[in-house]
């Protein structure tokens, strides 16, 4: 008894050692083809979203992998296990580790990743952030590749309302939280539109919030629509409230061309992702909103990536250079990038994007 | 060395693997880094010996370390003296484990209650006096975590003589003694002279200590207080425990076992990461690790389990 119980353990040491001693096989295919390959042709790319099973982080790595083969990446995405402050850390380092050669981040935290990066990019490592940016803590990355230049969302989304309404009536707004940042910087932007002349006839009559919760956007859509029977546009710049919003409209019929629709109908508007949105566009209940599409930040980081690799682009602001097929760009202040545009989603539209 | 086998074997068996999976995985100095990563864990895991071979439990080592450090890099960042403010983060660690100890014994509570509320507590004041924002430290205390000394970084270091020293007393003093026996059956304990609350309030201070000391070295490491770190940290210190070996029922503590549970974990998450394991099948193999751990220990101890009540601290 006493001597097969140390038997056993020590036959599982020595196959454990001989499994390692076996002829190891390279976790990297299209180096062991040609091994000095990773100098020359492709550079090795790892994208690191915020968390896994996110369908706007595929449709960022949609992005890379559609030009991939053109701007010569061998491309990966690894996410870490939780969304957590630190949870990338170990991503990072294991895939520094691999030999990646640019590394873009969709920073979960903007300064707990401080020291980890330091340490990558004193190896050569390259590091974006994507999406997601290390606000005030710029100098631990080489460049920001943002979605779009945000101060556009509030001209653009009441441009967007106003075209539907004839730019006349009163008009709401129902946001997430009333503390958060990106909200109330798009609603300033959205007042300051308001005051322009051209839409002098259509009247902020109220800001409610529904805390990004179904429940309670469905409830503040609910009171506004009593509060303000005349309401002619609602704009709701984020989906889980514009989404609760649409099925609010659906309810009461108030919608343009509904039972119950006055003077025209109830216009809602609003940023929201396709995916959540998707009822409410082919229910007509919404006709037109807006968001980026993801897919331009990883053709716009997965280029710079291999070009700031590559030293064939310094990334220092000011710096000017060409997408293929994508256009000019440039690196602005604090070494931010802006990848592209608000793209406007209807139902002609709306089944291209899958996120 | 027989009762820590399991976590040993399994730990070659990673090795192995581990190298066959990615031949950037065996190399000292990565697997050195990134053993470094998780120390902290690992030494608050040596100290919740105490705590779970009392048999009790606490939940809010992971708060407590947050809490700590916030609080710690608030006074470096008021010019006290770097040491000065170490030491004291490290007493307000034992602090908080302490206030644990004495509401669970001065209201006869159970620690897993007590404990889920001052895990709350302990995060929502760290929270509370530092908001949504971080706090930075002094550059030049910076990077603890990449010193090395003989081959080994700083914190492991601390991790291995903790081992050595916790070891020590659980198995040779009489405070270990009375830990063991305040875990097997406090009556029993209680009647044979043992002061029952007494070691449960040590215990509980010891943890908290410990987890000031890994405040300090999280501090160092990432160089910044944020009151989001170190969430569900402590899971990730019960798991070690309980794979090292420590039955969470308490009556039993194998530091040793900690230390190679340790290994063996950050082994298995360091390999899988290095082979760009998504990390779904991540959560996966761990679960099933500790499925493994538990049958393996399942088969050990049914044999000699009716030894156990008489040998002390030796189950197997």
């Amino acid at each position: 008894m006493k001597s097969n119980s140390i038997k056993l353990p020590l036959a599982l040491i020595a196959l454990s050692i001989a499994i390692g001693c076996g002829s190891t096989k390279n976790d990297t295919p299209t180096s062991s083809t040609s091994p000095s390959a990773s100098a020359g042709t492709k550079t090795k790319l790892v994208f690191i979203p915020k968390s896994a099973g996110n369908p706007y982080f595929a449709q960022v790595e949609s992005g890379f992998k559609s030009t991939a083969d053109q701007f010569g990446i061998e491309f990966s995405s690894q996410a870490p296990s939780s969304a957590d402050a630190t949870s990338q850390i170990s991503v990072i380092k294991d895939q520094a580790q691999r030999g990646e050669e640019v590394i873009v981040l969709a920073a979960n935290s903007p300064d707990a990743l401080n020291e980890t990066l330091d340490q990558v990019t004193a190896k050569g490592v390259v590091v974006i952030t994507a999406d997601a940016d290390l606000t005030g803590n710029e100098s631990h990355r080489s460049v920001g590749v943002l979605p779009i230049d945000f101060t556009t969302v509030g001209p653009e989304q009441v441009e967007l309302l106003g075209s539907q309404i004839n730019y006349e009536g009163e008009i709401a707004i129902l946001s997430a939280t009333s503390d958060a940042p990106n909200q109330n910087a798009w609603i300033e932007g959205m007042k300051k539109t308001l005051a322009e002349s051209k839409y002098a006839k259509m009247k902020l009559v109220e800001i409610v919030y529904g805390d990004d919760e179904p429940q309670k956007s469905t409830t503040e859509c609910e009171a506004l629509l009593t509060k303000h029977p005349n309401l002619r546009g609602l704009i709701v710049p984020t989906s889980v409230g514009l989404a609760a919003c649409a099925q609010v409209l659906s309810q009461k019929e108030v919608a343009p061309g509904a039972k119950n629709a006055k003077n025209g109908g109830l216009v809602l508007t609003g940023l929201g992702t396709p995916n959540e949105l998707r009822k409410a566009v082919q229910s007509g209940m919404v006709a037109k909103f807006q968001l980026w599409d993801p897919a331009d930040i990883g053709i716009v980081a997965g280029y710079l990536g291999t070009q700031i690799k590559a030293k064939k682009l310094e990334a220092k602001v000011g710096t000017k250079f060409e997408v293929p097929g994508k256009g000019s760009f440039e690196i602005k202040d604090k070494n931010i990038v802006i990848a592209g545009k608000l793209v406007t989603f209807t139902k002609d539209n709306i089944e291209q994007y899958k996120f | 060395m027989k009762r820590n086998l399991t976590p040993i074997i399994l730990g070659f068996l990673v090795l192995a693997i581990g190298s066959r999976l990615s031949t950037h995985f065996l190399e000292w100095a990565y697997l050195r880094d990134s053993m470094t990563l998780v120390a902290e864990l690992g030494l608050i895991a040596l100290a919740m010996n105490f705590v779970i071979a009392t048999g009790q439990i606490d939940l809010s080592v992971g708060s407590n370390m947050v809490l700590t450090a916030c609080l710690t890099a608030k006074l470096l960042n008021a010019n006290i003296p770097p040491p000065v403010a170490m030491a004291f983060g490290v007493a307000i660690g034992a602090v908080l484990g302490y206030v644990n100890g004495f509401l669970i014994t001065f209201f006869q509570a159970p620690s897993f209650l007590i404990t889920v509320a001052t895990l709350a507590i302990f995060r929502g004041a760290a929270k509370a006096m530092l908001g949504p924002s971080s706090l930075k430290i002094p550059a030049d205390l910076v990077g603890v975590d990449t010193l090395t000394l003989a081959g080994l970084t700083v914190p492991l270091w601390i991790l291995v003589v903790l081992t050595l020293a916790f070891s020590f007393v659980i198995n040779c003093t009489v405070l270990g003694r009375q830990v063991i026996a305040v875990g097997s059956n406090p009556r029993n304990a209680l009647y044979s002279g043992v002061p029952v609350d007494r070691t449960i309030r040590i215990a509980f201070t010891l943890t908290g200590l410990i987890s000031g000391v890994a405040a300090a070295l999280m501090l160092s490491r990432l160089g910044l207080a944020r009151p989001d770190l170190a969430n569900g940290a402590e899971l990730d210190i019960i798991t070690i425990v309980v794979v090292g070996g420590t039955l969470i029922q308490g009556g039993y503590a194998n530091v040793f076992g900690s230390l190679f549970a340790f290994i063996l974990i950050a082994l298995l998450r360091t390999a899988m990461g290095v082979a760009s394991i998504t990390a779904e099948y991540q959560m996966t193999i761990i679960g099933a690790l500790l499925i493994c751990v538990v049958l393996a220990k399942r088969i050990n101890i049914r044999i000699p389990s009716q030894k156990r009540a008489t040998s002390g601290n030796k189950p197997s």
